[in-house]
């Protein structure tokens, strides 16, 4: 690359309104691609940290979610005993038995209904679950109508504070307590004692069986022990991460399969606009071409230039684009995850390969609008360029 | 005056050019003979169209003769490929052109520094043989100005420093008056004067103006393509 850079920069510069021009386009499709990586990506991080590696979960086999899951308490009890599991201060097993069902409430914004897990739990769940933490109010108490309410959930529908009633299965729950969980799915959740809930919902069977192990090695054994015992190899065990991973896989896909066909046809709009740009920087700088040619550049320090030119162009517009991008990190979303039908609340996530496509996806534009342009310019003859004059 | 040692510095024989208009021949160039010994300051005179500039370009190696050869210290430029030709042309060739031709975008510094860039000089010799040139031109204090902050005859003057900073064999100048008040030219003339005299620089210019064909050793004119 013969030819300066400072030329090439210099040339941007110097027709500052078309580049700007240019560069907001650039810059806006790079900030939806951007976005929408980091919403697909946001959806995942809500979902895969609700799982963490020590924890296992024992659904039925095919069953694709805790929703449509059946596990037998006989099934439970023998699971909850296996060797593998950790045990807690008080020498018991820590494992927790779960119910997970659906249940309708009135949103506080709209007034429309939405779906909300609820999640009955037994004592042994908050030593699984670390990350949850309560924000207001206490515990409830197991063997009592009371219930906890996650934030996402207690932010966005109605009747959810603390001391209100609310009414599901054949009972009314008071809320004694709201609790966060590092912005995972749980949040997006209510607690209560699984045995007070069964009942009240009719269900004599529990939905999954969640438990810690000894160290995270031993997964493969404990899988080993569950798949093969009769009486309990109706029941699938899987990583906690892993599970939550393949419920996130039905939306996040969807999000970034829908967002990036958009992002596509908008890049189309960019493209052309560096193309009509660059052609307009080398139709006035035909004098310039020529000038750079008989003094003995080539053809192809000429094709560099321009190249040069409108990939500094594009990174520009990406660098401007990821930046509007990370400012939408601190957007946060609740809307209906339609891989498990309830209310799921999440955030813009930025990573670094995030930051890598976008810039690759700023200069392949950039590329592909300075290509041609560029042709054009190292194709022009020395002669016809110089008479421009 | 002009002597040469043994051969020419250049050698236009037999040259012929024409152009094609859709399918029409344009001649343009017929069977020219010219031979610019070392040291010459050759000035190329005629009426508008006669060929003037196509016959410079020849020489300048950035155009091809339709038939005939155009030997340059001995190097049939008609036999390189574009490469070795822009090579060559970096190396051998200083150009002045009518209307300057900088790069607007770069600084007198950087238009000077220019041809260069084709070389292999470290950044700090370019730097000493960019301000020497400049300084020889009389611009050492505009080094940092845009050919736009400058005046025409200084533009032309930062183009020469350009043309002569590679120390090439030879200077082509297509009008390189045409655009300046009297003043300015008769300054351009005296700068080209005095590199033909006291640096030896072999110069072949194309001009309208009587008064620029003064400074100059020999005159040829050129009448409808061919030598008057
Ligand atoms: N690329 C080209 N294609 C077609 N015709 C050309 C081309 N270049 C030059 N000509 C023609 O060749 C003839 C000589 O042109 P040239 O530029 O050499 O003249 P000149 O003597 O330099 O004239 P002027 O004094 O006006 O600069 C003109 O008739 C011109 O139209
Ligand atoms: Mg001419």
């Amino acid at each position: 690359m013969k030819i300066p850079l400072s030329y090439s920069w210099r040339s941007l510069w110097t027709r500052r309104l078309t580049t700007t021009m240019t560069l907001a386009g650039l810059a806006l499709v790079v900030f939806v691609f951007a976005a929408v990586l980091m919403l697909a990506h946001g959806i995942e991080v809500a979902l895969i940290d609700t799982g963490s590696d020590d924890n296992a979960i024992v659904i039925r086999r095919s069953s694709t979610s805790e929703l449509v899951s059946q596990i037998e308490r006989d099934a439970a009890n023998i699971i909850t005993t296996l060797p593998q599991i950790a045990r807690g201060a008080d020498g018991k097993p820590q494992a927790s038995t779960e119910t997970y069902v659906l249940i309708n409430l009135e949103k506080k914004e709209t007034g429309d209904m939405g779906n909300i897990s609820v999640r009955g739990i037994s004592p042994g769940a908050m030593q699984l679950r670390p990350q949850v933490r309560l924000t207001e109010g206490r515990m409830f108490r197991f063997g009592t109508d009371e219930i906890i309410i996650g934030q996402n959930i207690a932010r966005r529908f109605q009747g959810c504070e603390i001391g209100q009633t609310i009414r599901f299965g054949e009972s009314d729950w008071v809320i004694v307590g709201h609790f966060a969980a590092q912005g995972s799915a749980f949040e997006s959740e209510i607690w209560g004692d699984v045995e007070q809930f069964m009942p009240s919902f009719g269900r004599p069977v529990f939905s999954s069986v969640t438990v810690r192990l000894r160290n995270p090695e031993e997964f493969t054994r404990f899988k080993a022990s569950v798949e093969q015992d009769p009486r309990t190899q109706m029941g699938d065990v899987k990583r906690e991460r892993e599970y939550y991973r393949e419920q996130s896989a039905l939306m996040s896909s969807f999000v970034r399969i829908l967002g990036l066909l958009v992002t596509f046809i908008f890049s189309i709009g960019a493209v052309i606009g560096a193309v009509i740009t660059m052609y307009a920087a080398v139709a006035n700088r035909t004098v310039e071409i020529g000038t750079l040619r008989a003094l003995g550049f080539r053809r192809r320090s000429v094709l560099g230039a321009f190249l040069v030119e409108s990939t500094l162009l594009s990174l520009i517009g990406g660098s401007v684009g990821i930046g509007l991008a990370a400012l939408m990190s601190f957007v946060r979303i609740s809307t209906t995850n339609f891989g498990s039908f309830s209310e799921l609340g999440f955030g813009f996530a930025l990573s670094p390969s995030i930051i890598t496509a976008s810039f690759v996806f700023a200069v392949t534009m950039g590329l592909i609008g300075g290509f041609f342009p560029a042709v054009r310019a190292a194709r022009l003859n020395i002669l016809t360029a110089l008479r421009e004059a | 005056m002009g002597e040469s040692i043994g051969r020419p510095m250049v050698e236009v024989r037999n040259v012929s050019k024409s152009y094609h208009r859709d399918s029409i021949e344009i001649p343009v160039l017929q069977q020219i003979n010219i031979a610019v010994p070392e040291g010459e300051f050759l000035a190329l005179m005629g009426p508008s169209g006669s060929g003037k500039t196509t016959l410079l370009n020849l020489i300048a190696g950035i155009d091809r003769p339709t038939s005939g050869e155009v030997i340059v210290q001995g190097t049939n430029i008609g036999q390189l490929n574009e490469s070795a030709l822009a090579r060559w042309r970096a190396s051998h060739i200083g150009f002045v052109f009518q209307f300057y031709n900088l790069l607007p975008v770069l600084t007198a510094f950087d238009n000077v520094e220019l041809p260069l860039l084709l070389t292999n000089l470290s950044k700090s010799e370019r730097r000493n043989r960019v301000e020497l040139a400049l300084k020889l031109v009389g611009l050492a204090d505009r080094m940092a100005h845009y050919p736009k902050q400058l005046s025409g005859g200084q533009e032309q003057r930062v183009a020469i420093a350009r043309a002569i900073v590679t120390d090439p064999t030879l200077l082509v100048a297509d009008e390189p008056t045409g655009d300046l008040d009297k003043v300015s030219a008769g300054e351009i003339m005296d700068l080209l004067d005095r590199l033909n005299k006291e640096f030896r620089k072999t110069i072949v210019m194309v001009t309208h103006d009587p008064r620029a064909a003064e400074k100059a050793h020999t005159v040829t004119h050129l009448e409808k393509g061919e030598l008057a």
